[in-house]
C-alpha cells in the first residue's frame, strides 16, 4: 500500500479528532456541554484499551491462551465491585481540587512538595515503557501495511537512521497533538471537554475496527466459532493454550489481576480521566456497567484472532502482535487494513494524549515550578503573568516525555512484546495503591510512611524490572542479572532472595508491593504527623461526613488582598482570578472592593484556586509566601480538633436535655389535658347536681307561692299540691343524703363497721325492707338464698343498702302487669355472688357499662322522667369495691336485666392474712 | 281573645305548677313532656308564648328553640327558656339561640308572671 495513502488517512482522522475536541471545547465554553451524558464518561475510561489491548491481547493469547484476561478482570472487579472508593476518589478531588495523582497523594499527606515530586518521578520513570509501547505498535503497524500485499515482520525497532524511522515521526505528531488537546488552559482541575469527546470517539472507532477484524476473521476465513475451535483443537501447540497450568499459572493470573485493579486507579491517565475530568459523581453510576461492558466487547474476538493468526502463519515468519492486521493483509482486505490500522492508532494516541497531558501537569506543578519558585535568581516569583510560563512548560514536558519514550523504544524496544512492556509499567503505577488506598481509609497513615514506602516499592520496580529490562537489551552487563550482583545469589533481580516460581512481573510485584505495604504502615506507625497531614488525613478520610461545604482554615495569618489577588493572578490569569474572587464575595455576600484584608477563609479560598492551576503543594508554598503570621502549629491544631470534639459532646448534651425537656413537656402537657378533663367532668357534676336540687326546689317553691296567692282554691286542689311539696322535699332530703354519701365515699372519709357475718339474713332483710313496695306493683318475688352461706367479711348496713338499692331499681323497672324479680346469693370461690334480676325493658347495650355513673339514668319505657336520684348505682359501685368486690349488669334489651355483685368470703381474706404474715 | 301558651317540662310537677299558673292568668294552656311533644303541639296550633324547659332527653330545649326560630310559621311566637342549670353560659347560650327570655330555676312565681306579661306585651306593641 503507498505510504502517502497511509499517512493521509491518519492525518485524516486525527485532524477529525481534533475537530471533535476543538468542537467540544466550544460547546464547553458556551455551557451547552457536549459530554454532559455519562456515556462519554464511561467510553473516556476505556482509555484504559491501549495498543496493547489492540494488538497486544492477540499476542499474549497466541503466546500463554486466556492469561490476557486478566488485565481486563482487574477493572472490571474495580468497577462493579469497588465503586465505592472511585466515588470517594473523586469527591476528595472535587473538595480539594486535585489535578493529578501526585497533587492526589501529596494532598493527602500535608500538601508535601517533596512527596509530590517522588510520585511524580515514579510516574515519568514508570510510564515511559508504556509510552514506548505505543509509539512500538504504530510504527510496527505502520510498517506491516505499507508492505501490503505482502505479510512481512516490522522492521526491528532502532534499525534505520534517526530521521527515517516512523517512530520519530509518529512522536512528535503525537506530542503535538497532545499539545493541542490539553494545554488550552492553564487550571488543570479545568475539564478538558473537548479532549474527553475525543478520547470517546477514539474509543468507539477501536472498538469498531477490533470487532471488523474480529468477525472477519471468525465469519470471513473461518466458518464461525465452531470451526475456528474446532480446527484449533486438532492442533496439540494451539489446544495447550486453554489450560491454565499449574499452581505458577493460577498465581501468575492472582498477581495479573491485582496489578491490573492498581492500574485502573493508580496510572496517571486513568486518574485524569476517571477523576480529574469527571464532570458529576453521578457518571460514575453509568461507568460502573458500561465500562466493563465495553472490556468485554472489546475481548470478545482476542482468542478467536489469535487462534486463527496461529493456523495460518507460521509464528516465525509472523509476530503474533501483528496478527490483527496482518490477517486482513493476507486475504487481501486493504479497506479493512487500513482501519485496523487506523483503530490502532486510535488507541495509542488516546493513550499518549491522554498520559502526556496527565504527567505534563505533574511535573510543571510538581518538579519544575518548585525548583524555579525557589530560586530567586530566576526572578520568577516576581514575574507578574506567569500563565504562559506554566503553559510553556507543560508544552515542553509533553515533547521531553515522548522523546524519552522515544529513547525507551529505542534501546529496549525490541528485546520485549507488547504487553511484557505494559506491565512493567504496571507495576511501577501500582506503588501508588498503598499510599492512595489506605490513605482514603486510614488516617494513621504519615507523610514519611509514604514517602517511604513509594521509595521502596520504586527502588524495588528498578531494580527487578528497569534495570534487568536494559541488561537484556544490552546496555548493560548481562551477568548481574544472571549471577546477581558481585555474583550474590541471594540479589539476583529475578530471584530475589531466593523467591522463585514467579515470571519476572510476578516476581517484581510482589516483592515491590509487599515492602511498599510494610514500610508505609510501619513508618506510619513510628512517625507523628503535623498539623496540615493531621486536617488533611481527616478530610479524606471523612469526605463524605464532612463534605465540600466544609473548609479547612488551618491559616492563622492574614494578607493583603491585593497581594493575594495578584498572586493568584499571576498563575491563573488576570481575567480568571478577577472571576473567582467575585465568585466567591457573591458566594459569600460580601463586598470585597472595600475589604483591605483578606482574612484566612479568603487565603483558604485563594490557596484552593492556586491547586487547581499548580497543585495543592505548590500552591501551599506561594500562598505562605504571601500570607503573613504561619501556618497553624500542631498544638493549635489538637486544641481546635478538642474544641470542636467538646464542642459535639455539649450539643449532644444538650440534644439529650431537649428530649428530655420535650418528653416533660409532653407529660406535662397530658397532665393538663386530664387535668382539664377533670375540671370539665367536675364543672358537670356541679351543673348536674345543681339540676338535680334545683328541679324539686323549683316544684317546692311554685306550689308553696300558688298555695299562698291562691287562699280560695279548693280543698282536692290543695291536698294536691301539698303532697307534690311534701314528695320533693323528701326526693331533696334524699339527694343530699346519697350526695354526702358519695361524696365521702369517694373522699374515703366514710366509716365503715367492718365485721365477719353471716350474708343470708342480710338478703332477706333487704327483701323485707321492700315488701310493701313489691306487694303494692303485685310482683313476684322468688328468693334462692340458701341456709349456711359461709361468712363474709363487709359493713352490714352498706352490704344490706346496697341490696335494697338493686331491689328498689328492680321494682321500678320489673313489668307493670306481671312483674318477676329473682334474687339469688351463691359462694363461687373466694367470693360471695349476689344477684337481681327483673323481667322489666333491659339496658340497651351501650349504657351497660355508664350506668354505674352519677346521674346516669336509663328512661323508663312511656315515662318521660325516671324516678330517682342517678346516684344509687355509683354508690352501691363504690360500697362494693370498698368490700374488695365486684359489681356489674347482665341485660338483654327485652328481656330484662340481672345485677350482680361479689364480695369475699371471710375465710378467703383470712387465709391471705395468713399467707402474707 | 286569649293569648295561648304552651309549656314545655319533662318534671311533671313543675309541669304541673306552671299549667296552673298560665290558666290562673287567663292563658289559653297546652302542655308537652318533651321535645317530640312540643313540636307536634307546635304544629298543631302556633302559640304567642313558650315556656322552655332546656334539660330535656333529645330533643333537648335548645334544640327545639331552634328549629321554632328557623321556621318562618312560628316567627312571632316569644320563647321565655327555664333551666335549672345555674350557668351563665347556659344563659348566653339561650339567647344565642334566639330565646327572649330565659329564667332560672326556682323562680319566684310573681316574677315569672310579670316577665311573661312584659314580653306579651312587648309583642303586640
Amino acid at each position: 500500500m503507498a505510504g502517502w495513502v497511509v499517512i493521509l488517512a491518519s492525518l485524516a482522522y486525527l485532524s477529525l479528532l481534533f475537530a471533535i475536541a476543538y468542537y467540544g471545547d466550544r460547546r464547553a465554553d458556551a455551557g451547552r456541554s457536549l459530554i454532559r451524558n455519562p456515556a462519554f464518561y464511561a467510553l473516556s475510561i476505556a482509555v484504559y484499551c491501549t495498543s496493547w489491548t489492540f494488538y497486544g491481547s492477540v499476542g499474549r493469547a497466541a503466546e500463554s491462551g486466556a492469561e490476557f484476561l486478566p488485565i481486563y478482570l482487574g477493572p472490571t472487579l474495580v468497577f462493579l465491585l469497588g465503586w465505592f472508593m472511585l466515588r470517594k476518589m473523586i469527591r476528595i478531588s472535587k473538595v480539594n481540587r486535585i489535578t493529578s495523582i501526585a497533587d492526589f497523594v501529596a494532598a493527602r499527606y500535608g500538601k508535601s512538595q517533596m512527596l509530590a515530586g517522588l510520585v511524580t518521578v515514579i510516574a515519568v520513570v514508570g510510564i515511559l515503557p508504556y509510552i514506548s509501547l505505543q509509539l512500538k505498535a504504530v510504527s510496527q503497524s505502520f510498517s506491516v501495511l505499507l508492505a501490503y500485499p505482502a505479510v512481512t515482520q516490522p522492521n526491528p525497532a532502532g534499525s534505520t537512521l534517526l530521521l527515517l524511522d516512523e517512530a520519530l515521526w509518529v512522536a512528535l505528531l503525537m506530542a503535538i497533538f497532545s499539545i493541542l488537546f490539553g494545554t488550552r488552559h492553564i487550571d488543570a482541575a479545568e475539564h478538558h471537554q473537548g479532549m474527553v469527546a475525543a478520547i470517546a470517539f477514539e474509543s468507539i472507532v477501536k472498538l469498531v475496527a477490533f470487532l471488523a477484524v474480529g468477525l472477519f476473521v471468525t465469519f470471513g476465513i473461518f466458518g464461525g466459532f465452531a470451526d475456528l475451535f474446532g480446527k484449533a483443537a486438532e492442533s496439540p501447540a494451539i489446544a495447550r493454550l486453554f489450560a491454565i497450568s499449574g499452581a505458577g499459572g493460577v498465581s501468575s493470573w492472582v498477581m495479573l489481576t491485582f496489578l491490573a485493579m492498581a492500574a485502573i486507579v493508580c496510572l496517571p491517565r486513568q486518574f485524569q480521566v476517571t477523576v480529574v475530568e469527571n464532570l458529576n459523581e453521578r457518571d460514575l453510576k453509568r461507568a460502573i456497567w458500561l465500562f466493563p461492558a465495553y472490556l468485554i466487547a472489546i475481548n470478545l474476538f482476542v482468542l478467536p484472532i489469535a487462534v486463527a493468526g496461529l493456523l495460518q502463519f507460521d509464528k516465525s515468519a509472523v509476530a503474533p502482535d501483528t496478527f490483527v492486521l496482518s490477517l486482513p493483509i493476507a486475504e487481501q482486505q486493504p479497506w479493512l487494513a487500513l482501519l485496523v490500522f487506523l483503530g490502532g492508532l486510535s488507541a495509542a494516541t488516546g493513550m499518549v494524549i491522554v498520559e502526556t497531558i496527565a504527567l505534563s501537569t505533574m511535573v510543571c506543578n510538581d518538579l519544575v515550578m518548585p525548583v524555579l519558585l525557589r530560586s530567586r535568581w530566576f526572578g520568577l516569583a516576581q514575574r507578574a503573568d506567569l500563565t504562559k510560563t506554566l503553559l510553556g512548560i507543560r508544552r515542553g514536558t509533553i515533547i521531553v516525555i515522548v522523546l524519552l519514550g522515544y529513547l525507551y523504544y529505542r534501546l529496549i524496544g525490541e528485546t520485549y512484546a507488547l504487553v511484557t512492556i505494559g506491565l512493567v509499567s504496571f507495576v511501577a503505577a501500582a506503588q501508588f495503591a498503598p499510599a492512595m488506598v489506605a490513605g482514603m481509609f486510614w488516617k494513621g497513615g504519615t507523610r514519611a510512611g509514604a514517602f517511604a514506602g513509594l521509595l521502596t516499592g520504586f527502588a524495588i520496580w528498578t531494580y527487578t524490572l528497569l534495570l534487568p529490562s536494559f541488561a537484556r537489551s544490552g546496555w548493560l552487563p548481562l551477568d548481574f542479572v544472571e549471577q546477581g550482583p558481585f555474583g550474590i545469589e541471594l540479589l539476583k533481580p529475578y530471584a530475589l532472595f531466593g523467591l522463585a516460581g514467579f515470571d519476572a512481573i510476578g516476581h517484581a510485584t510482589f516483592w515491590s508491593i509487599v515492602a511498599n505495604i510494610g514500610v508505609y504502615v510501619g513508618v506510619s506507625l513510628l512517625t507523628r504527623q503535623d498539623a496540615i497531614e493531621r486536617i488533611q488525613a481527616a478530610q479524606f478520610v471523612d469526605v463524605f461526613r464532612t463534605g465540600a461545604a466544609h473548609e479547612t482554615v488551618f491559616w492563622r495569618g492574614t494578607a493583603t488582598l491585593t497581594e493575594l489577588r495578584d498572586l493568584v493572578a499571576r498563575f491563573v490569569g488576570h481575567e480568571r482570578a478577577e472571576q473567582a474572587f467575585r465568585d466567591y464575595a457573591r458566594a459569600r455576600g460580601i463586598n470585597l472592593e472595600k475589604a483591605r484584608e483578606a482574612d484566612a477563609d479568603l487565603i483558604s479560598f485563594a490557596e484552593r484556586v492556586l491547586a487547581g492551576a499548580i497543585g495543592a503543594a505548590s500552591a501551599r508554598v506561594m500562598v505562605g509566601s504571601v500570607a503573613k503570621g504561619e501556618m497553624v502549629g500542631i498544638e493549635e491544631v489538637m486544641r481546635i480538633l478538642d474544641e470542636a470534639s467538646q464542642i459535639l459532646q455539649y450539643s449532644r448534651q444538650l440534644e439529650l436535655k431537649s428530649q428530655q425537656l420535650e418528653a416533660a413537656t409532653r407529660e406535662l402537657r397530658e397532665a393538663n389535658l386530664r387535668l382539664q378533663e377533670l375540671d370539665r367532668l367536675k364543672d358537670d357534676f356541679l351543673s348536674t347536681v345543681s339540676h338535680e336540687l334545683r328541679t324539686p326546689l323549683t316544684s317546692i317553691r311554685s306550689f308553696s307561692e300558688i298555695l299562698l296567692d291562691n287562699p280560695a282554691l279548693d280543698k282536692d286542689q290543695r291536698g294536691n299540691f301539698i303532697g307534690i311539696i311534701a314528695r320533693e322535699a323528701e326526693r331533696l332530703t334524699r339527694l343530699i343524703n346519697q350526695l354526702l354519701d358519695l361524696a365521702k365515699l369517694e373522699a374515703g372519709r366514710l366509716e365503715w363497721q367492718m365485721s365477719d357475718f353471716d350474708p343470708g339474713p342480710v338478703v332477706q332483710d333487704a327483701v323485707a325492707a321492700v315488701q310493701g313496695l313489691i306487694v303494692e306493683k303485685n310482683i313476684a318475688l322468688e328468693s334462692d338464698v340458701p341456709p349456711g352461706l359461709p361468712f363474709v367479711r363487709a359493713d352490714k348496713d352498706r352490704l344490706t343498702q346496697v341490696v335494697i338499692n338493686l331491689l328498689s331499681n328492680a321494682v321500678k323497672f320489673a313489668e307493670p302487669a306481671n312483674g318477676r324479680i329473682w334474687v339469688r346469693a351463691r359462694a363461687e370461690g373466694d367470693y360471695l355472688e349476689v344477684s337481681v334480676r327483673d323481667n322489666g325493658p333491659g339496658i340497651p347495650r351501650e349504657w351497660q357499662d355508664r350506668i354505674f355513673e352519677r346521674f346516669v339514668q336509663v328512661k323508663k319505657r312511656d315515662d318521660p322522667k325516671p324516678q330517682g336520684t342517678g346516684l344509687g348505682l355509683p354508690i352501691c359501685k363504690q360500697i362494693i369495691e370498698f368490700f374488695g368486690g365486684r359489681i356489674w349488669v347482665a341485660s338483654r334489651p327485652g328481656h330484662g336485666a340481672t345485677f350482680s355483685f361479689t364480695v369475699p368470703l371471710s375465710r378467703a381474706i383470712t387465709r391471705k392474712l395468713v399467707a402474707a404474715a | 281573645m286569649a293569648q295561648s301558651v304552651l309549656v314545655v317540662d319533662d318534671e311533671p310537677s313543675i309541669l304541673l305548677a306552671l299549667e296552673f299558673m298560665m290558666k290562673n292568668a287567663g292563658f289559653e294552656v297546652r302542655t308537652a313532656r318533651d321535645g317530640e311533644e312540643a313540636l307536634k303541639a307546635l304544629a298543631e296550633k302556633k302559640p304567642d308564648l313558650m315556656l322552655l324547659d332546656v334539660m330535656m332527653p333529645p330533643p333537648d330545649g335548645y334544640d327545639v328553640c331552634q328549629r321554632v326560630r328557623a321556621d318562618a310559621r312560628w316567627k312571632d311566637t316569644k320563647i321565655i327558656m327555664l333551666t335549672a342549670r345555674g350557668r351563665d353560659v347556659e344563659r348566653e347560650k339561650g339567647l344565642a339561640m334566639g330565646a327572649d327570655d330565659y329564667i332560672t330555676k326556682p323562680f319566684s312565681t310573681r316574677e315569672l308572671m310579670a316577665k311573661v306579661r312584659e314580653i306579651l306585651k312587648a309583642g303586640a306593641n
